[in-house]
């Protein structure tokens, strides 16, 4: 499915309307450049899933568990590009059968994903438009 | 000082492994830091040999045991000496977190000695109650680094009250994507801060997001920047350089400055305390000096990551006797 978004609020919509049909143990992997939306998307997500604290950018350490109606993993990979040989146990601490997950540039570890729902890619259009494409 | 419940007596060792420094320190109970040893990265390539990788459990598990007698010997002490043993609990990087969490344990452990488990953000907001010239509390703190962004209100140093946090990027984090952007190395914010130097701060003009009361956010500056850039072209980019990031780290300080203004204002409060790794901006240290209130601006190695201010927070908790502490988890949130 293929989305345009005008405002930040559009692109939290279309997360919220990806949770929806989330289930536990759900992996999302979610793409897109520096300034794309992935946080923005994944806080609209998260929202929906009845999280209600803040949902800021985990880049710093790597990931964050949310509560909401269910545990909600918000993992970013940005940093671990220099992160040769880590441990990929680092992903299990965050990604478990209870929580709906959402990985932030997951390139960096790619094979460590057996089970991935959706595949979200965001795009800049120019100003605060963004394409959305979810398979 | 005359502050509530607390470690009032005696020598703290403290030990902190949030996030990529190994770091531990030893203060008194009256606030003078007696060592603070910081094994970054710099560090470790000139004192302790090998190449480190950037955040790993790994390296905090070979370093914390030389980096702690390394704390003690600086401070011409020894473990006998130590009456409480402090440690970061959290928010960090779990594996992280939990080296020094065990090491302090055991140190803890070995002598029977009271453990005290430290918030890291706790640290960073009483950091300049360290050092001869004590900042008194009521004061507001602004607290800016790489994962934490965030205003608060002290009243007593043994609690903080956030009044004003981002809702999306660290400023920090700011710092560092847009050097990513600008082709620079990591850390962004020294690597902003000397290109900016050479730049003009008035060319761009880009966003100052003020969302909430006294909430920040970033990640619209961000994507403002790559947008400048590639409406520039690569070469006229390359060229513009110094512009670009005197104009991004511009907009990151009036945006932090504009906010703490604000919040000095409502909350009515007379003394700001700055810290966190951002506070080592030049920019920032020299626009906070402008708000017309006594500012305190701690020296650079109580800014980053390090142990001295968690023995500093410390001095202000509870601390947990023997054997309460040996089931403590560590916490990659603390809310």
């Amino acid at each position: 499915m293929d989305r345009e978004t005008a405002t930040p609020e559009e692109t939290e919509a279309v997360g919220a309307e990806v949770a929806a049909r989330l289930r536990p143990g759900d992996v999302v992997l979610v793409t897109g450049e520096l300034g794309s939306g992935k946080t923005t998307f994944v806080r609209g997500a998260a929202r929906a899933l009845g999280v209600e604290g803040p949902v800021t950018s985990p880049t710093f350490t790597i990931g964050h568990v949310l509560p909401g109606r269910m545990e909600v993993a918000h993992v970013d990979l940005y940093r671990l590009d220099s992160l040769a040989g880590e441990d990929p146990a680092l992903l299990h601490d965050y990604l478990t059968p209870e929580r709906v997950a959402f990985v932030e540039w997951p390139e960096a570890a790619a094979p460590a994903f057996d089970r991935v729902t959706a595949r979200v890619r965001l795009e800049h259009l120019g100003g605060d438009r963004r394409r959305i494409r979810i398979e | 000082m005359a502050y509530g419940p607390g470690t009032r007596d005696g020598v703290i060792l403290a030990v902190e492994t949030s996030c990529d420094d190994t770091c531990a320190a030893v203060v008194t109970a009256g606030g003078e830091i007696r060592s603070n040893v910081i094994a970054s990265q710099g560090l470790l390539h000139s004192r302790y040999g090998g190449v480190v990788p950037e955040i790993a459990s790994r390296h905090h598990l070979e370093l914390v045991d030389a980096v702690t007698a390394d704390a003690l010997e600086a401070a011409g002490t020894g473990l006998e000496e130590i009456d409480t043993v402090a440690v970061t609990r959290g928010p960090g990087l779990i594996g992280a977190l939990l080296v020094g969490l065990s090491s302090a344990k055991a140190l803890a452990a070995v002598r029977r000695l009271p453990l005290v488990p430290v918030d890291h953000l706790h640290g960073h907001v009483v950091a300049s109650t360290l050092g001869p010239e004590p900042i008194e509390p009521p004061y507001l703190a602004l607290v800016a680094s790489g994962g934490h962004t965030f205003l608060a209100r002290v009243d007593v140093p043994e609690s903080y009250t956030v009044v004003g946090q981002t809702l999306d990027d660290a400023a920090g984090e700011a710092f560092d994507k847009g050097a990513r952007l600008l082709g620079l190395g990591y850390p962004g914010g020294p690597a902003i801060d000397r290109l900016a130097e050479k730049g003009d701060p008035e060319v761009f003009d880009f966003p100052r997001s003020a969302p909430g009361e006294l909430d920040f956010s970033f990640s619209g500056l961000k994507t403002a920047l790559l947008y400048a850039i590639r409406d520039l072209g690569e070469g006229e980019a390359d060229r513009r350089r110094p512009d670009l990031a005197a104009s991004y780290q511009r907009a990151i300080v009036d945006a932090l400055v504009s906010r703490t203004r604000a919040a000095l204002e409502r909350e009515g409060l007379r003394r700001l305390a700055i810290g966190g790794g951002v506070a080592a901006n030049s920019e920032l240290r020299a626009a906070v000096q402008a708000l017309g209130v006594p500012v305190w601006v701690p020296p650079l190695e109580l800014c980053t990551d390090n142990a001295a201010m968690i023995g500093g927070a410390a001095r202000f908790l509870r601390p947990l006797p023997y054997p309460d502490y040996l089931s403590l988890d560590a916490a990659a949130r603390i809310s």
